[in-house]
């Protein structure tokens, strides 16, 4: 696959911009959960998910052949989805209590997708659940803890991905998963 | 062993991968004697196992063709850029032949001057070069923007460039207008293709007269 998506970047560096197309749909899913799990919305995700891809495509040439795709891309995504979250105002986030209730969000206050019968519900309650979770740890926690469990980068991967240092995500990883070791004692 | 810190640090180099097998096996006899490490750890494998149960989420329809039809259209420039340095050879000709054009328009711009080539026995009047009629001019005549009024006779070839051949200046002299002769081509250049073309001829002519 590595082989597959060299070859394309290739033929994208030389002009054929149909050889992208490729390099698109081979990776889409994995960017737009990327970016819907950073920033908690289908709309933002896809929005930024796009603008990624294109930010690829128009700066493709200064990407080194020697390094990784995926990990040039994942660095694209992830940038974008923190200057989002950067520049949101916080009285965008779902998660805000409602003035004057108490306990009350504006995800209670959206309406479910169609409920399935029995065990499915559970399962999916506590996927919601885990991923509520996840929403709520701060963005540089989350970023590194998904590259990690969810998309499965080496933490040297992750250490190239966010242009930080080794030590950087190992301390944020372990910071991580103690905040939601005690998040998701209770499932 | 210091349970909050020491063995927490040690679970965590444990996780990551990156615990050498003392420290491991110090960890391993820790977590025998202390129930709350042994919770602690246990709490963050299931964790982990949690957030590697959780699904994927695919791509919304289309997305890629959305992502396609938004791309911007490539650049002129880089295309020609592109093209330029796939045909090296066409662009030196190109640039060549470019060069070489400029040159030979600038040639032609540049003197707007009446220029005649030297011969004897010629009157000019302003831009008009007339040769009278008592007179023979032995050898070719060339005469670059002016008219010609040619009342006697050349022997050889005549080229006129940028310029008319008047046949007749004053009508009351129509008749002695016609005993001025030429033995020779007469040539007619006032058009820049003319000019250049003339110019290749001169060029080829000299080569072959080699």
């Amino acid at each position: 696959m590595e082989q597959f998506i060299r070859e394309k970047i290739k033929k994208v560096k030389k002009g054929d911009q149909s050889a992208f197309e490729d390099v698109v749909s081979f990776f889409q899913s994995k960017i737009y959960q990327h970016c819907y799990r950073m920033l908690g919305n289908a709309h933002e995700a896809e929005d930024i998910a796009q603008e990624a891809f294109i930010r690829a495509y128009v700066n493709i040439h200064s990407f080194d052949e020697k390094r990784k795709f995926s990990t040039w891309l994942y660095r694209i995504a992830t940038n974008l989805t923190i200057d989002r979250i950067r520049k949101r105002k916080p009285d965008y986030y779902l998660d805000a209590e409602i003035k004057g209730t108490e306990g009350l969000n504006m995800y209670s206050q959206m309406a479910d997708e169609g409920r399935l019968p029995g065990e499915e519900v559970e399962s999916m309650e506590l996927q919601r659940y885990i991923h509520q979770e996840i929403s709520e740890l701060p963005p540089k926690y989350r970023s590194v803890i998904m590259l990690r469990y969810l998309e499965e980068f080496s933490l040297q991967e992750i250490s190239d991905i966010l242009d930080i240092p080794l030590g950087t995500v190992k301390t944020r990883i372990h910071r991580g998963r103690e905040a939601l070791r005690k998040r998701l004692r209770h499932v | 062993m210091e349970c909050n810190h020491e063995a927490s640090s040690l679970m965590h180099k444990y996780l990551d991968g990156d615990i050498s097998n003392e420290e491991e096996k110090k960890l391993r006899l820790h977590l025998e004697d202390c129930e709350a490490c042994q919770k602690h750890f246990r709490e963050l494998k299931r964790t982990i196992t949690l957030l590697q149960s959780t699904e994927h989420i695919e791509a919304p329809a289309n997305f890629t063709a959305n992502v396609m039809n938004r791309l911007p259209t490539e650049k002129k420039r880089m295309k020609y850029g592109r093209w330029f340095k796939a045909h090296p050879i066409i662009t030196a000709a190109a640039l060549f032949l470019i060069f070489m054009m400029s040159g030979v328009f600038s040639a032609w711009n540049q003197d707007s001057e009446l220029v005649v080539s030297k011969q004897d026995n010629l009157v000019i009047e302003g831009d008009t070069v007339i040769v009278p009629e008592d007179v023979t001019v032995e050898g070719d005549l060339v005469v670059k923007n002016g008219n010609l009024v040619i009342k006697g006779t050349i022997n050889g070839n005549v080229t006129l460039i940028n310029g008319k051949l008047i046949e007749n200046p004053i009508e009351s002299e129509g008749l002695m207008a016609s005993a001025g002769g030429v033995n020779g081509e007469l040539k007619h250049v006032d058009q820049i293709f003319e000019w250049v073309w003339y110019n290749l001829k001169n060029l080829f002519r000299s080569i072959f007269a080699f």
